[in-house]
């Protein structure tokens, strides 16, 4: 395996009372795609902000590129984010910017090049996603699939040396999906990117990850290829791969016995 | 007891931790002004988006309160026979007072709700962040650039908003109480100093621009990020800014006019 691009170690995040990671320690390896799987709401989001500097550990160092993410000054942090894109949930294209200013923000705000230049650039990253015909449309005239895919040549316009992607699947159509999937596979290889993908979809991730982490209630639970995975013995996994709503993680929340519940007198 | 003074102590530190926010949040945007210089444009565009916008309710304001400051001022100074002096109460109300007064009032609702809801639902669909991970400042990119030009179009909206009132005024008074105008025009030009009127007018709408928009910025940004959120923040700026103009008002007239 190649050498850590993101090493984490001893990660404790907690957001008032509610712990959110505790222990947590992960190599995200160079070049490759790592899918980052859990359900809803442990966090997954936290952790590429906690990669990219905008939130601090409480306890623990995040690394990358061998920096300590948290103790870097605002400048240093900013060099750093180059070389990092972020794809967003919803894209967060700037609305008030057509297609392609939105993809030319980050090299005319980064970049001394002169327009003809960035013309260019902007339609290559454009064509790489298959929009190079949509660069007059404002955001507000895209579909849900479109703009990720914006948002991703914006990503990748400054030619980062890593991606996150933050639930790049979701609420996606059949085809999009299917496209966004090959996108980030092949941008991964032909870029050599180190892309870091959130997600908790299982069969779209497992398709296309090099490496996958699982998280449950702050910490790792499992880790390994996406063979490794399937092959796991772990009840708690199993059950999140092949999406079973009962198991180890009980559809019930914690309730008392459902008959004495019923026949208690003094109902609310 | 103790329950109520508990949560006065709350309101208190709550409030005292707020305004703390606000200054540090001018000082960051402060500092992104000397990189607005060689990207001027920025700021144009923002000097057009709360400036040229507002321009209709500004106008049409200034007229109706210059036409009705010339019937008010009639009744009153016709008992002297001083009806010659109509243009001289009517500028100087709306130079002094009411130009920027009235101006920063119409800008707070017009441009500060807009940039409030502007900068909140920035935040809300993680714009502001998605900029922060393309290692550009949001506050030195977005906020500085608004800021700016809030503090420029203030005093120029202020100065139309005087200008057409003084036209509303002559129209009313020349044109409908038969003033005489001669009287009217040269009156007041021989009774409105350039210093001790226009520039403490100009001065006023200057720091009133500045206040408005600051809060209208500081709001948007320190909103909650749902619609609700912003919805509220919006309200706030309107309420906070037009309360910071009259007490600031009652201050900057009492240090420029006090000792007269």
């Amino acid at each position: 395996m190649p050498e850590a691009w993101v090493r984490i170690r001893g990660l404790r995040y907690a957001r008032g009372e509610q712990v959110i990671f505790e222990g947590v320690d992960m190599d995200i390896p160079r070049g490759r795609l790592t899918a980052i799987m859990g359900p809803s709401g442990t966090g997954k989001t936290t952790l590429l902000r906690l990669i990219g500097g905008q939130l601090h550990a409480d306890a623990g160092t995040v690394e990358v590129a061998g920096e300590n993410v948290a103790a870097l000054r605002s400048k240093a942090l900013y060099r750093l984010r180059k070389r990092m894109g972020m794809l967003f949930q919803n894209g967060a294209l700037l609305t008030d910017l057509s297609v392609f200013d939105n993809v030319a923000f980050p090299l005319r705000e980064h970049t001394r090049l002169p327009e003809r230049m960035i013309r260019d650039l902007v339609l290559m990253k454009l064509h790489a996603v298959g929009l190079r015909g949509a660069r007059e449309l404002m955001p507000a005239q895209l579909s849900g699939g479109m703009a990720r895919r914006v948002a991703l040549a914006r990503a990748i316009a400054l030619d980062p040396q890593m991606v996150l992607f933050d639930e790049p699947f979701t609420g996606q159509d059949p085809i999009s999906l299917g496209v966004l999937v090959s996108l980030l596979r092949s941008l991964t290889d032909a870029l050599g990117l180190t892309s870091v993908v959130v997600s908790h979809d299982v069969q779209e991730s497992l398709s296309i990850a090099d490496y996958v982490y699982v998280i449950s209630e702050g910490r790792v639970v499992e880790h390994g290829t996406p063979e490794a995975l399937r092959q796991s013995t772990s009840p708690w996994v199993q059950q999140f791969l092949q999406g079973q709503s009962d198991g180890p993680v009980p559809f019930h929340y914690p309730a008392p016995d459902y008959r004495a519940d019923l026949l208690a007198d003094d109902r609310p | 007891m103790m329950d109520f003074l508990q949560r006065l102590g709350a309101t208190a530190l709550g409030v005292t931790e707020r305004i703390g926010r606000g200054h540090l949040f001018l000082l960051y945007v402060l500092g992104g002004f000397p990189g607005l210089l060689p990207r001027f444009g920025l700021v144009i565009k923002q000097i057009y988006a709360s400036g040229v916008l507002s321009l209709l309710i500004i106008a049409v304001s200034g007229l109706f309160v210059g036409m009705v400051l010339a019937l008010q001022g009639y009744n009153t100074l016709v008992d002297f026979g001083a009806t010659e002096s109509l243009g001289v109460v009517v500028a100087l109300s709306l130079v002094r007072e009411l130009g920027p007064v009235v101006g920063a009032l119409l800008f707070a609702g017009r441009a500060g709700s807009a940039l409030t809801a502007e900068i909140g639902l920035m935040k809300a669909t993680e714009q502001l962040s998605a900029m922060e991970m393309m290692a550009v400042n949001p506050l030195h990119r977005v906020v500085a650039p608004r800021l700016l030009g809030g503090i420029i179009a203030m005093p120029l909206l202020a100065a139309i908003l005087s200008a057409v009132g003084i036209i509303g005024g002559y129209l009313v008074a020349v044109g409908l109480l038969g003033v005489d105008e001669g009287a009217f025009w040269s009156q007041m030009q021989a009774k409105v100093d350039l210093f001790d009127d226009v520039a403490s007018g100009v001065i006023k709408s200057v720091v009133f621009g500045f206040v408005v928009t600051w809060i209208a910025l500081f709001e948007g940004y320190d909103a909650v990020p749902t619609s609700e959120g912003v919805s509220r923040a919006t309200t706030r700026t309107v309420v906070h800014a037009s309360l910071a103009v009259l007490a600031l008002n009652f201050i900057l007239t009492a240090l420029m006019f006090g000792d007269d």
